[in-house]
């Protein structure tokens, strides 16, 4: 089946030239010695250096972590919460119009929720920060992790949970020692996907955020209307490294872990 | 050793375990369970018998308490049930699909109930351990689920179960995953934990074989109904209706007019043939309609009308299933009904005398059939 043809091996090219250009050209310029973006002028790690003394662009950093690790904790949290009351719940009033609410920020403009909860900061008296952003991302992130996680509760065994309770347990404490640690998986990967959305959220947050906090998207955006210098080429090289190494990772993992079942599953086939 | 007969339901002194007191189930418009009443002993293994949708699993989960009765009572050792939630009762279920945890382990898995309930370690550990002897798992303790085989599954779910000592153990189709062999040896290994732990067992099941296997009554369930209550033999060899003769075993329904004779019935079943005669205890009008039943194996068949025979009619062999140990012959009658009449074969297949398009003799006793009003 796996037949070598030139036009097979045309599209990937293509494929993969039009996804990975533009980031290969970023990371070759990250090591520019010169000032100028688009003038090659030898290799250099120059820029890393100034980048680790700009303590502006560290203090966005800093910010854009805590955010992207409070907000998608805290959406993690209530999405699974909303899932599951979605899922488990049965009929109750107003459940149709709960899982609308829960999806729309799924399909409203981002500048709309973010002015939006604009209005509201401005509305309540609350001072833009750290907290605002939080908030922000908490309320449009959280959809994303109910919708993975109510994919996997859809297709839970129920006869899980009434066995944990038939064998002794609260209807929490079922959820806890019985359909957390199954639906786990989910609930990370829901998490991880929050934490994306958070870390490069630019819209949002430039609505939200004050003098006193800004995130590194907003501070890289902001830059480069003055030009585009080589230390946010630098930023970028490191970030997309990040995200790299996290997603093999992550990849691994699961890989080796689905390697490792589906052995033990065929030593049982062998066994009976 | 003389054994006195287990049969605590003809004892008028027996309490019951559990007692359904006029209870119906709805689901919005439809009637899973429609005004039941019946009683269910300690000890006894009491098998739910029905086709699907006839209410049984329901049953079950109103004794686990995932559902409440929607009018009446469930009693257990005389205490009502109907506030108490499903972890607080004393009542243990297998699942249809074992439900068994796949995050833990065989023996987490047993230890699950125990450990929610605080027994001390050193307590816990022996209960699984003597759960694992009893039920051949001591080598599976460490394997997750999906390492193990359905059969092995199907015992973790059994132990799991067990290991609380419920009064009441409910299993939903426990065998139903698995293949015709190992149902059987597990039917057995069933009724021997059964005996050996003394628990009362409630199971619900489709398949008749089963039910008259393992359990020491057999309640027949149509339409959220109980149609009859008994022992296997009772109900295989009297059934009350034609519902539940076609739903235990083979049979043959013949429809006639019953007309008093004797210390039974004849029942005129076509025009011109000599009618059927029956003895029974049940009470007919003269000429109401009625049903005699006969099993197969009941009825004998022979090339030569049968010398003294309480009941002979003529007819022609139209099919033989071959089963191995048994043959059935599916016999046409004078107006073109069919009956089944089964031998088993005690001669090799080749002398056998009877073949297609023969015609021959069948016979059976007064005794032999079942007279049925409905």
């Amino acid at each position: 089946m796996r037949r070598f043809s030139w036009f097979n091996a045309t599209s990937l090219t293509l494929g993969f030239a039009f996804l990975y250009i533009p980031m290969i050209i970023l990371i070759i310029f990250s090591f520019n010695a010169s000032e100028l973006v688009t003038v090659w002028a030898g290799f250099s790690t120059r820029w890393y250096g100034e980048l680790l003394g700009n303590e502006a662009f560290l203090d966005a950093a800093w910010v854009t972590l805590q955010v992207a690790v409070m907000s998608s904790t805290i959406a993690t949290v209530l999405g699974t919460m909303a899932a599951t009351v979605m899922v488990r719940g049965g009929r109750f009033m107003g459940r149709t119009l709960f899982s609308g609410m829960i999806y729309a920020p799924l399909v409203m403009p981002e500048v709309i929720t973010g002015l939006s909860l604009l209005l509201l900061f401005i509305g309540i008296g609350l001072d833009r920060g750290v907290l605002t952003i939080v908030l922000a991302h908490t309320t449009f992130s959280m959809c994303y992790v109910s919708v993975v996680v109510s994919s996997r509760l859809v297709s839970f065994d129920r006869s899980l949970e009434e066995a944990a309770l038939d064998l002794g347990c609260s209807p929490f404490e079922a959820f806890r020692l019985v359909t957390l640690p199954i639906i786990a998986p989910a609930v990370i990967s829901g998490w991880l996907l929050a934490f994306t959305l958070s870390l490069d959220d630019l819209v949002i947050a430039s609505f939200t955020a004050g003098p006193s906090a800004t995130t590194l998207p907003i501070k890289i955006f902001s830059s480069i209307r003055l030009g585009v210098s080589p230390e946010i080429n630098a930023l970028s090289t490191i970030m997309i490294a990040i995200v790299t190494v996290g997603v093999l990772t992550a990849s691994i993992v699961s890989k080796r872990a689905s390697v490792a079942q589906q052995r033990d599953e065929q030593a049982a086939a062998r066994a009976t | 050793m003389a054994q006195t007969e287990f049969a605590p339901w003809n004892d008028p002194e027996a309490k019951p375990l559990i007692q359904f007191k006029n209870v119906t189930k709805r689901f919005g418009a439809f009637t899973a369970i429609d005004d039941l009443t019946q009683d269910i002993y300690a000890q006894e293994f009491f098998a739910l018998l029905g086709p699907s949708g006839c209410g049984k699993t329901t049953m079950m989960r109103m004794l686990a308490g995932f559902e409440n009765p929607t009018e009446g009572q469930i009693l257990l050792s005389g205490q009502n049930m109907a506030e108490v939630p499903p972890n607080k009762r004393a009542v243990n279920m297998m699942f249809q699909s074992y439900a068994l945890f796949p995050h833990l382990s065989v023996w987490d898995n047993i230890a699950f109930g125990l450990r929610r309930a605080r027994m001390p370690k050193p307590e816990i550990d022996a209960r699984v351990d003597e759960m694992l002897r009893l039920t051949r798992l001591e080598k599976f303790a460490k394997r997750k689920p999906h390492q193990i085989s359905g059969g092995q599954r199907q015992r973790v779910a059994l132990a799991r179960s067990l290991a609380k000592a419920p009064k009441l153990l409910l299993l939903d189709e426990p065998l139903g995953a698995l293949d015709a062999k190992l149902r059987q040896d597990t039917q057995f290994e069933l009724m021997d934990i059964q005996e050996k732990t003394g628990t009362t067992f409630v199971i619900v099941t489709h398949d008749q074989e089963e039910a008259m296997t393992v359990a020491s009554r057999v309640a027949v369930m149509d339409e959220g109904r109980i149609v009859q209550v008994a022992t296997p033999a009772e109900i295989y060899e009297a059934p009350n209706t034609v519902y539940v003769a076609d739903f235990i075993g083979d049979v043959n329904i013949i429809e006639g007019a019953a007309t008093p004779s004797g210390d039974g019935y004849d029942i005129a079943w076509a025009e011109g043939q000599a009618p059927f005669h029956a003895k029974t205890q049940t009470k007919l009008s003269n000429g109401q309609r009625c049903y005699l039943a006969i099993r197969p194996e009941k009825i004998g068949i022979a090339t030569e009308k049968p010398e003294g025979a309480d009941n002979t009619v003529q007819g022609k062999i139209i099919d033989i299933a071959y089963l191995g140990n048994l043959s059935t012959y599916h016999v046409e009658l004078p107006g073109g009904k069919m009956i089944k009449a089964q031998t088993a074969n005690t001669r090799r297949l080749s002398r056998r005398a009877l073949t297609w398009e023969d015609d021959v003799w069948l016979s059976w006793t007064n005794t032999g059939s079942v007279v049925l009003d409905r």
